[in-house]
């Protein structure tokens, strides 16, 4: 089997998932052609040399449905016979094409191919593609299904942590994010998004709040209260019934933001990077994805973390930096609980709380991200990993080389 | 054409009018006759070229149409038996079954030719199903008892007549969830402005109405089999519906805890239905439908809940060869809360009601209840200014024993003490005639034993209600050794007229529905002192279908009465009750910790100022450590086997003991007096249908290794297993029968 590696990744800045946010006005196919065209320009890419190009992509219906990944590659203007496609893992759909491309490149199916995501969420609302598992009572009733809010409350409660535990850690995550990018931590990856005259719209994520507070994020009530209380609290008791009240201490400040965004990684094959004189910056190590509890749902990350460790032979010690991806603050808690994980290592640049999360774009992202960390710190080994919705978690083990 | 259930003419203009009147019956129920009949009405509206259109409506005053006859479906067992061994063809034959209707209905609907409805009184289920299909509805303005609704889901079932496809389709699935959902019943006015009813009018016009619509409209058609028709909240695939559904799935959660497979299976009907145009939809219902009725939930629901009921209702259990006992004036001795409330009930079905208590003041106070209930009824418009006077003017308080004299019965309700009890018996039976019942209201006392202190223990007869008395249906009557069938007969009779519904057991400590109920706490707080955290215990006992956790139970039922009925009951072991570890937990709840339930505010939780519970008192893991903080559904499932299957063996020791010997009493009682899963159709429904005698058997068996002898199943048990037997089979009222 041959190795797979990672030659370059790259990402948009993320916008305000909001009308008012600076990339509402760029179309998806814009977002995912900006990233490809990066690739190639960067590179010097061949692009009859990429053989398909995976997309991960969370709302796939109205001007992102229909495979985006393909009409990106053919706006990208890339080889003819460059193929795409879209794949849709809920929130690690950007990871899972990543892990795609890799097991591509490593059966020989393609010797260079890449990986990412693409999600407008202030153009194409999130839900706006429908799905069994919420509305059809066959499925629902018998899963116990509550939205992912309530889910990131019940693991607040279910594992002890206070609002003051998740809020102290979204304050620590703006924080980190807005060091970041003082110091240039995320240059090598973002590319500005541009408009169709060429000018700059964005160069820097677009909701970092350094200056947050525990007590500006007092401020702010539960989000979940009201439905949890109307019918889904009483939904999960009954898949956790050691639960006597749900705690709900998600809101707005300490749960991912909904952005605008788009991401890219180049991976192929050493032969294939050599013939193009490209320079692997790390190896993929290994994947997996594992199915939880789907009531919950948040919990996959520390199992499919432990699924892949057992794999390739290794401990939660031998890895140098993890990131998570902070879909909520209990999520990233809760991993580091299970595993024993000390925040040193955990999101060191900040994460989703405060650059937000761009549902099929992410996976794409927090790969780039925690390798350009590797790199700056100079360590040598990192996993990415996403909690999934309906209950599952999706993880990839990189070193460089 | 030959129709039996309906009378068809055809008049001079060419419309058809089919009345609904099946003969020999006081009501029109949907028989497999009447069925039948529809199809060759349908089929002739259609094919007759000088019929130019239709017209339904019944010929009883009493209504259109009560739905499905439940006796045909209940006893008939699933449908599609007797098609032989086949699974396939057994399926295939129960689905046709069950699409007949619909496929009559549907083609009535499609024939091209105007159909309309005059529902002169209630239609229900069925009954309105057949509305339904009809393109034009009238209804009576004039008739107050009109009612209008899909009740199946009451008795776990679902409409299958296409109820919960087109109500949805006329009002939208939000609208039409409480209707298909909780069978509410809506008035003319409901169905007139959400479209269930085009038009209301007179009773006496509404078929020449009717008549005119048809003439002029000479072809119609359904608005869904227009093309362009908008489904009223969108379907469930866009924005909108599907948050209905989702909302809609977790409510119905919320409510049910999942136990009522009709409706989940009314829902899904709805929700697969909407996304397909009728025929399919119809498709989809009949499937549902039969899904539904082979559940051993509708087998129990619609037996106990229905058939049960009503046979009770009609005095199923009263000995017979008595004339009916007309009780015109009573007597409640004790005017504390269940006297108040039995005062109230009596005066509510006109008797004349003596009220006695210690003093007058007392007295008064008792009545008062009455006064407030009525005052509340009268406030929302329930009930006219009037009658509420004429009630309470029936409500006599006093302090005056020689005011009992003439009455027929006698209600003694004073607190429970043998000695109290004997004294106000003497008091009362030295005033009251020979003939007259003298009632003892007691929820534990051996009746044998209160009877001592009377001078005419044939007479003397246990009357158990529940409280509060105005809203809880059921009596247990308890005979002691000596009373008479008479007294018996006399008694249902009272319950009967008070609107109660009656069963009847033998005396024995506890009686029936105190001693089993008594199980569900104590099976709770034994979990609870094995260290399985109280808030699994709680959330598991609610989500078994039982009303209340079992220690909000204890909280309601009072922690003190638990310890002293403990102790007392211990002496008989000669063990100190604090020896068992739920006697010492209980002790130390309520002496140590001085939180002796609900009353005070404080018990094993916490109160708030309107007295709902706000949150378990958590120090509770002081005295007993948790060691069991998780639940995972294995676990769920076992704790709802201890609590319901702790139930039922001892059910199954009543029976062996003589304490109840009907089936349906134990049953409906159970689902009456102290909420057992209704989903189940009662303790006997429970293991009969639900779990099965054999493997009832072999888990409590299991149960009694792991948990204790408590759950040992008794000899009756391994008996009815080893001949396969049932308890309707061996206890139900065929078997009563045989027996007399």
């Amino acid at each position: 089997m041959a190795e797979a590696y990672i030659y370059d990744a790259v990402r948009t800045p993320r916008g305000k998932g909001k009308s008012n946010g600076a990339l509402h006005e760029v179309t998806s196919l814009q977002l995912a052609t900006q990233v490809l065209k990066a690739l190639r320009d960067r590179n010097q890419l061949d692009t009859s040399k990429v053989d398909d190009v995976i997309l991960g992509c969370v709302t796939p219906v109205a001007e992102q449905g229909s495979d985006i990944a393909r009409i990106a590659v053919l706006n990208a203007d890339y080889a003819e016979t460059t193929a795409g496609v879209q794949v849709d893992r809920f929130c690690a759909s950007g990871l899972e094409a990543c892990n795609i491309a890799a097991a591509k490149v490593m059966t020989g199916e393609a010797d260079m191919a890449i990986g990412g995501g693409v999600e407008a969420m202030s153009r194409v609302p999130m839900g706006s593609n429908g799905g069994a598992w919420a509305s059809n009572p066959e499925i629902a009733m018998k899963s116990y299904f509550a939205p992912q809010g309530i889910g990131a409350d019940l693991i607040a409660t279910k594992y002890g942590f206070s609002r003051d535990d998740v809020d102290a850690y979204a304050v620590e995550s703006q924080r980190r994010a807005a060091r970041a990018w003082k110091e240039g931590r995320f240059s090598r990856s973002v590319v500005p998004v541009r408009d169709q005259l060429g000018l700059t719209l964005l160069a820097q994520d677009e909701t970092v709040r350094g200056d947050t507070t525990m007590q500006t994020l007092a401020a702010l009530s539960p989000s979940f209260e009201g439905m949890g209380g109307m019918a889904f609290d009483d939904v999960v008791k009954q898949r956790y019934p050691e639960v006597e009240r749900v705690n709900h201490v998600h809101h707005a400040g300490n749960s991912s933001g909904i952005v605008d965004g788009a991401s890219g990684v180049l991976i192929g094959s050493r032969e294939a990077g050599e013939a193009l004189g490209l320079k692997p910056r790390a190896r993929i190590k290994g994947f997996a994805s594992i199915g939880s509890e789907p009531s919950i749902m948040l919990t996959g990350p520390s199992l499919v973390t432990e699924k892949l460790l057992r794999k390739l032979g290794m401990e939660a010690g031998d890895i140098d930096l993890y990131e998570l991806n902070e879909a909520f603050a209990s999520v990233v808690l809760r991993m580091m609980q299970a595993l024993d994980i000390p925040h040193e290592k955990m999101n060191v640049n900040g994460g989703a709380i405060a650059m937000g999360h761009p549902l099929g774009a992410t996976g794409g992202m927090i790969l780039g991200t925690v390798l350009d960390e590797l790199e700056r710190s100079d360590k040598e080994t990192a996993l990415a990993v996403l909690c999934v919705g309906a209950g599952m978690g999706t993880a990839t083990v990189i070193e460089r080389v | 054409m030959q129709v039996e259930a309906f009378r068809f003419e055809v008049d001079a203009d060419g419309v058809a009018t089919a009345t609904f009147d099946v003969p020999g019956r006081s009501m029109n129920t949907l028989t497999a006759r009447a069925v039948a009949d529809l199809g060759a009405i349908a089929k002739e509206v259609a094919s007759n070229p000088a019929i130019k259109g239709l017209v339904i409506t019944s010929g009883k005053s009493s209504g259109f149409c009560a739905g499905a006859d439940l006796g045909e479906l209940g006893g008939g067992g699933s449908a599609g038996e007797g098609a032989g061994g086949d699974p396939e063809a057994r399926l295939r034959a129960a689905f046709n079954g069950a699409y007949a209707l619909n496929g009559i209905l549907r083609a009535l609907e499609t024939c091209g030719k105007p159909v309309a409805a005059a529902v002169n009184g209630l239609a229900l289920g069925g009954g309105l199903e057949v509305v339904l299909a009809c393109h034009y509805r009238l209804a009576a303005n004039d008739n107050p008892r009109l009612q209008l609704g899909l009740p199946e889901a009451k008795v776990g079932l679902m409409p299958g007549g296409g109820g919960t496809q087109r109500l949805p389709r006329i009002m939208g699935a939000q609208a039409a969830a409480p209707f298909l959902l909780q069978g509410e019943s809506m008035t003319p006015d409901q169905a007139r402005s959400s479209g269930v009813i085009h038009e209301l009018a007179p009773a006496a016009e509404l078929t020449a109405r009717a008549k005119a619509w048809v003439l002029a409209n000479p072809s119609a058609k359904a608005p869904w089999d227009d093309p362009k028709f908008k489904l009223p909240g969108g379907t469930p695939n866009s924005q909108t519906g599907s948050q209905v559904f989702t909302f809609g799935s977790a409510m119905l959660a919320k409510q049910t805890w999942g136990n009522y497979p009709a409706q989940k299976h009314i829902l899904s009907a709805v929700y697969e239905g909407l996304c397909v145009p009728m025929d399919a939809a119809l498709r989809i219902e009949s499937r549902y439908f039969v899904k539904t009725l082979s559940t051993p939930e509708a087998k129990g629901m619609i037996r106990s809940l229905f058939l049960s009921m009503q046979e009770l209702g009609k005095g199923a259990s009263r000995p017979g060869g008595y004339p009916t006992y007309d009780v015109r004036k009573a007597v409640v001795i004790g005017a504390g809360l269940m006297g108040a409330g039995i005062a109230y009930v009596q005066a509510k079905a006109g008797i004349e009601t003596v009220l006695i208590d210690t003093t007058e003041e007392a007295a008064e106070k008792g009545k008062a209840y009455s006064r407030r209930i009525v005052e509340k009824d009268v406030s929302r418009g329930k009930m006219s200014k009037e009658k509420g006077e004429a009630l309470l003017a029936l409500i006599r308080p006093t302090a005056d024993y020689s005011l009992a004299a003439g009455a027929d019965i006698v209600v003694e309700a004073v607190f429970e003490n043998p000695a109290i009890k004997a004294e106000v018996t003497a008091k009362v039976e030295a005033v009251i005639g020979a003939g007259a019942v003298m009632g003892s209201n007691t929820s534990t006392l051996p009746i044998t034993g209160l009877a001592g202190a009377s001078v005419r223990p044939e007479n003397f007869i246990g009357i158990h209600f529940f409280s509060p008395v105005e809203r809880m249906g059921l009596v247990e009557i308890i005979r002691g050794e000596k009373t008479s069938e008479e007294t018996l007969a006399k008694t249902m009779d009272y319950v009967l007229k008070i609107r109660k519904t009656p069963i009847a057991v033998n005396d024995f400590r506890g009686f029936y529905t105190s001693r089993v109920f008594g199980t569900y706490p104590t099976e709770g707080l034994t979990m609870v002192a094995e260290g399985i955290a109280p808030a699994i215990v709680e959330n598991v006992g609610r989500m078994s279908g039982m009303p209340m956790g079992p220690l909000e139970v204890s909280d309601s039922v009072g922690i003190d009465t638990m310890l002293k009925i403990g102790r007392e009951s211990a002496k008989v072991t000669a063990r100190s009750y604090e020896q068992d570890p739920v006697g010492d937990l209980v002790a130390w709840i309520a002496e140590a910790q001085g939180r002796v339930g609900r009353k005070a505010g404080k018990g094993f939780y916490d109160y708030n100022e309107q007295g709902k519970p706000s949150r378990l008192y958590p120090d509770i893991g002081r005295k007993v450590p948790v060691k069991v903080a998780e639940c995972p559904p294995e676990m769920k499932a076992e704790l709802v086997r201890r609590f319901l299957f702790r139930q039922c063996v001892e059910v199954a020791r009543c029976f062996e003991e003589g304490v109840i010997t009907d089936a349906r009493d134990a049953d409906v009682g159970s689902i009456l007096a102290w909420g057992f899963a209704p989903y189940s159709g009662g303790v006997c429904s429970y293991m009969d249908l639900k779990i099965g005698i054999p493997t009832f058997v072999a888990e409590c068996d299991r149960m009694a290794e792991l948990y204790g002898e408590r759950f040992r199943p008794n000899a009756l048990l391994r008996d009815m297993a080893a001949k396969g037997e049932t308890f309707y089979s061996r206890f139900g009222p065929k078997a009563a029968k045989a027996a007399a």
